[in-house]
């Protein structure tokens, strides 16, 4: 068996001001999975942080994406989707609040430069206040992923806050 | 990989990359394939990791076994969503630990990250945990899955299939990973 050191961070950006979206684009193709670390607020609290995938720079917005929610309140679990959707939802409960370091969510990006199969993203987050989610994201495009675009609500009336931070790993297989 | 994370989150040290190494990765060919294996793991690791992706036609469960025991030595549970409710199950005496999730829908892999937590430790029984899901536009699930061996022998080798006997459609593809100690 081959043997070789991979987890290699690729950008980190720590927001110096707040904006509604965070994009990691031009990502190269040489990896097998992407991983994506975020410690974010969100102005005003309670609301979902969602994301839309990319190729050759053009963010897909059609209604080619879908979610399934595993949650928990604190007091109750549940299971939530949302299917032919313009974004994956990342997170149900879980959605960061407006104060920084009361959340945390890393993102597993699967085998996103293939042109074979569609892309399944994985999700953990968690909110202090919140709650816990797992989900599971399905972009039906055979197209590599080479941006990525995180946005604190799709409907552009909420934003990251300054220190949010956004870290991308690339993970390769032998 | 998960003090990684966590020194990340908390100190914003960089990751030390050097501790995470790819091993060995099947992908299916045409046809599909019963079973993934990984065989002849070194034992220079602490734990390890699998992340792959997976499709099958019918039923979704991933199970895994440990250097070809099929005998009924592992307990297993699992948490999930199927998109209107919560569901938990298990077993405590079972012929595979619980391991992942597949997607059935045309061109849709199910996502599986499946830790193996002190493989190669001769003195405790062997535990796995997994997130998975498989979403099909309109169905599937995400999961939180574990298993436990009751065994203490070093694990040399893994495999992985679907429990109801589905074949494992091609371009499924999974990757070992060897995470350091110090």
């Amino acid at each position: 068996m081959a043997a070789g050191s991979t987890y290699t961070p690729i950008a980190t950006t720590t927001l110096g001001s707040n904006t509604n979206t965070v994009t990691f684009s031009s990502i190269a193709n040489t990896y097998t999975d992407l991983v994506v670390v975020v410690s974010a607020a969100i102005s005003g609290g309670a609301t979902d942080i969602q994301y839309r995938f990319g190729n050759g720079g053009t963010i897909d917005t059609a209604s080619n994406y879908s979610t399934t929610v595993l949650y928990g309140t604190g007091t109750a679990a549940g299971s939530y989707r949302q299917s032919s959707q313009t974004y994956i939802l990342a997170d149900y409960y879980a959605v960061p609040s407006s104060t920084l370091g009361n959340s945390a969510a890393i993102f597993q990006i699967m085998n996103y430069s293939n042109t074979t199969t569609f892309k399944t993203a994985l999700n953990r987050s968690n909110q202090a206040g919140g709650g816990v989610d797992a989900t599971v994201g399905l972009w039906r495009s055979t197209a590599a992923i080479d941006t990525i675009r995180f946005y604190a609500n799709t409907n552009g009336t909420q934003n990251f806050l300054t220190g949010s931070t956004f870290t991308l790993y690339g993970i390769t297989a032998a | 990989m998960l003090n990684i994370i966590a020194g990340t989150l908390s100190s914003g040290v960089a990751p030390v990359t050097s501790s995470y190494e790819s091993i060995a990765t099947v992908t299916v060919g045409a046809g599909g394939s019963s079973t993934i294996t990984f065989s002849s793991i070194p034992s220079t690791y602490t734990h390890l990791q699998i992340r792959g992706i997976a499709r099958t036609a019918t039923n979704v469960s991933l199970g895994l076994r440990f250097n070809s025991d099929t005998a009924s030595n592992y307990s297993r549970h699992y948490l999930n969503g199927n998109g209107a409710s919560a569901g938990a199950g298990g077993g405590a005496s079972s012929t595979s630990a619980y391991a992942g999730t597949t997607a059935t829908a045309t061109s849709a892999f199910g996502a599986n990250v499946i830790d193996v937590l002190d493989y190669k430790d001769t003195n405790k029984y062997k535990t796995i945990r997994a997130l998975s899901g498989g979403d099909n536009n309109g169905s599937g699930f995400v999961q939180f899955m574990s298993g436990n061996w009751r065994n203490t022998n070093a694990v040399s080798s893994i495999d992985i299939f679907q429990v109801d006997g589905d074949t494992i459609t091609q371009y499924s593809s999974f990757a070992l990973y060897g995470i350091k100690g110090v």
